[in-house]
């Protein structure tokens, strides 16, 4: 390695370091306010030395069930990114692979629902649920955050399907396939990564959705969105334990995506390169 | 392709089996014992208390469970306006104030309580201005659990140095005379703290007490906003001048929570607002200034009318609650006497929900443990919410107007005047577009059509 060479690839690590410390510096500051007390939190010149406590850790735990929250959020996210695919996955690869004159604008109407306000369609939706008993049901708030998501996990597993040489198919055709087992037998495992990265988002999207889950909740469903809302308050202080709140609140999302990042970017860069 | 294919039905066997479970696990939480009531409060201190001290209301019922819901104001507000609206059923037990108790019983979103109640709840040792607060027509909708009104917060040893007295009723040139005279700047020391954050609850709240005592109101008889009137000109010019003068830097994103902060850590002389905040002030573990904490009733204009604000949470049941009965047997409970009785012997004498019950302050032992109650209590039956202001006006509410539309009003107007509190417009200019705002508002929303 030359001397300039060095000298780029130093300066490129530096741009690299400082750029992921100031995209992650929000949330460092999260967790590290969770570990204060109130009074350290809230002070002008903030500290970066203090004595950490867990006080706030331990008001949030007293005052409200994480586990359950956490459970809800769990059942939520996942349930609704699988029902997601299961209607994603066909009309995907109907438009890959079968394209019509309509289906670009298809896709686009799909996209434009996102362009939408929820609050726009929130009494509709909020009496349908209560004729139906849907309302502070997971049931409920899952089929909300799947059709919700479902225009983004469309276009994704589109743009993922249509990498995939139509000849596979074809040849998978010739031999006697029909559309069910082409989808079962090689679409699939061909795209393996994109369905990964766009459940993982998916997953992401609806572990964050706060509105609808605020909204169509109460006690029994609310997920960990509302456990957040539970603890920002106009009186007296409450940055410490919102910060410990959300804290506890990102953890297990957090851990997912550390976990499975390899396909994250795998899928995320899939045929980017072409 | 065959491990390939293996995987494939792997995680779809996976995700199947992984998505029944979800939405058999969604349905069998619908399941629920025989009576289980949804509370849905705020998650102020008080509230905090209550949710604590609830288990013994349900060792003595035991066939009633109660599920929080604790929220932040704003989000709670929208939850149950959603819910409560369309007669969703999601809550038995709803936290609402002055502002949706009236409004909402009119519609016919809330049940009337006056007769649910037992005999042993002694309504009429309710102060009256909460009840009538709470009332729509003369029927109660709303039992309040706790109350409160504002206050002028002074710093006694400041006073004392300086040679200054605070008289037992101060005029609004008073406080301007104090704050001048204890305004140091340099010594982080501000003359005078006041909300300056914008919104119908924070700025607002404070701002219409100070029309109101100028002899201001926001609605004339026939329903004709009053913004560009002279008692909100000299007001808003008179907030504007102070907090430009005396008050900390960034005033204007200073609400309850930051001024308070401000006041316990030494940096204001004088401060108007909240009656609760008297309780963090006096309390040594919060408050750095807690020695030489000095109250006096909120400054006065030109007319003591509707100078003091009145604010409460009271708990109420939605029409659409299954559980109607339990619900009403537990807001009894939370808001009786006992409970009140309850918070003294678990959580100390100080710390019981203020400003709705008379029989509180004639405790001897509250007075003295609260050194503050007494005129706590003279706020709370000074304020009128049924004629706030000097001239007649056909709403009530004393910081509010009791209307479906105000937080929208108020959030618009406590902008501009934040606007003019910052310099980006001047005081005239904030109080023209306000006025306009309000126009603009009212013809929508078809206020004063059909009053």
């Amino acid at each position: 390695m030359t001397p300039i060479e060095l000298r780029r690839k130093t300066l490129f690590t530096l741009l690299g370091w400082a750029v992921a410390l100031l995209l992650s510096f929000p949330l460092l500051w999260m967790v590290l306010t969770s570990f204060k007390s109130e009074a350290a939190a809230i002070a002008r010149v903030p500290h970066l030395f203090f004595h950490p406590t867990l006080e706030s850790f331990r008001v949030v735990q007293e005052q409200s069930n994480y586990l359950r929250f956490a459970w809800n959020s769990i059942v939520v996210s996942l349930g609704s990114t699988l029902l997601a695919l299961l209607f994603a996955i066909p009309s995907a690869y109907t438009m890959a692979f079968s394209p019509t004159r309509r289906t670009r604008g298809t896709l686009l109407w799909m996209l434009s629902t996102k362009m939408m306000p929820s609050v726009g369609v929130l009494v509709p939706i909020y009496l349908i649920f209560r004729d139906t008993g849907l309302l502070d049901t997971r049931t409920g708030l899952l089929v909300v955050d799947a059709v919700g998501n479902l225009p983004i996990v469309i276009w994704m597993l589109y743009t993922f399907f249509k990498e995939v040489p139509r000849e596979v198919l074809e040849a998978g055709r010739m031999d006697g396939a029909g559309p069910v087992r082409e989808i079962y037998n090689l679409l699939l495992p061909l795209s393996l990564p994109g369905i990964v990265s766009t459940s993982l988002l998916a997953t992401i999207l609806a572990w964050n959705e706060a509105f609808w889950s605020l909204t169509l909740t109460a006690a029994k469903a609310a997920p960990l969105t509302a456990f957040i809302a539970s603890f920002s308050s106009p009186q007296g202080l409450f940055y410490a334990k919102l910060s410990a709140a959300s804290t506890m609140a990102i953890a297990p999302i957090l851990v997912l995506g550390w976990v499975s990042q390899r396909q994250l970017v795998r899928g995320l860069t899939f045929g980017a390169v072409k | 392709m065959g491990r390939l294919k293996q995987r494939a039905t792997g995680w779809l066997r996976f995700g199947l089996i992984t998505l029944s479970m979800c939405l058999f696990l969604g349905k069998v939480t619908e399941s629920q014992t025989p009576v289980t009531l949804t509370v849905a409060t705020v998650n102020n201190g008080d509230m905090t208390i209550m949710q604590r001290l609830s288990k013994v209301f349900e060792q003595q019922h035991p066939g009633i469970r109660l599920d929080w819901v604790v929220l932040e104001e704003n989000i709670l507000r929208e939850k149950t306006t959603t819910d409560a609206a369309t007669h969703g059923g999601q809550y038995d037990v709803v936290t609402i104030g002055p502002l949706e108790a009236p409004v909402w019983g009119q519609r016919g979103w809330l049940l009337p309580l006056d007769s649910r109640l037992s005999p042993a709840y002694e309504l009429n040792d309710l102060l009256k201005p909460i009840r009538d607060g709470a009332s729509f027509d003369g029927k109660l909708y709303a039992l309040p659990f706790y109350a409160e009104s504002s206050l002028t917060y002074y710093r006694k040893d400041l006073f004392a140095r300086a040679g200054l007295v605070m008289p037992a009723q101060p005029t609004y040139s008073d406080i301007a005379r104090f704050a001048r005279l204890l305004n140091d700047p340099a010594q982080n020391m501000y003359g005078l703290c006041l909300r300056g954050k914008p919104g119908w609850g924070e700025n607002m709240a404070f701002i219409s007490t100070m029309v109101n005592t100028f002899g201001g109101r926001w609605y004339d008889e026939d329903w004709r906003p009053q913004l560009t009137s002279k008692p909100w000109h000299t007001a808003a010019s008179l907030y504007v001048d102070l907090l430009r003068r005396y008050g900390p830097p960034g005033s204007s994103s200073n609400g309850f929570n930051e001024s308070l902060t401000l006041f316990e850590n030494g940096r204001c002389a004088l401060w108007i607002d909240a009656t609760v905040a008297a309780g963090s002030l006096f309390d040594s573990k919060e408050s750095n200034v807690a020695g030489s904490v000095g109250f006096a009733p909120a400054p006065i204009g030109t007319t003591p009318r509707g100078t003091q604000w009145l604010w409460f949470w009271g708990l109420a049941i939605p029409a659409a609650s299954k559980h109607a009965d339990a619900a009403a047997t537990f807001i009894e409970w939370a808001t009786s006497k006992q409970y009140i009785d309850l918070v003294a012997k678990t959580s100390g004498l100080a710390s019981v929900p203020p400003g709705t019950r008379r029989s509180t302050y004639e405790q001897p032992k509250y007075l003295a443990a609260a050194p503050f109650a007494a005129l706590t209590y003279q706020a709370i039956m000074a304020a009128d919410p049924l004629h706030p202001t000097q001239e007649p006006v056909p709403y009530t509410g004393v910081q509010i107007v009791v209307m479906p539309s105000f937080p929208t009003i108020g959030n618009q107007v406590g902008q501009l005047l934040a606007a003019a509190l910052v310099g980006d417009l001047t005081v005239d200019e904030a109080l023209g577009q306000a006025q306009a705002a309000t126009e603009r508002v009212d013809r929508r929303m078809g206020v004063g059509s059909n009053k």
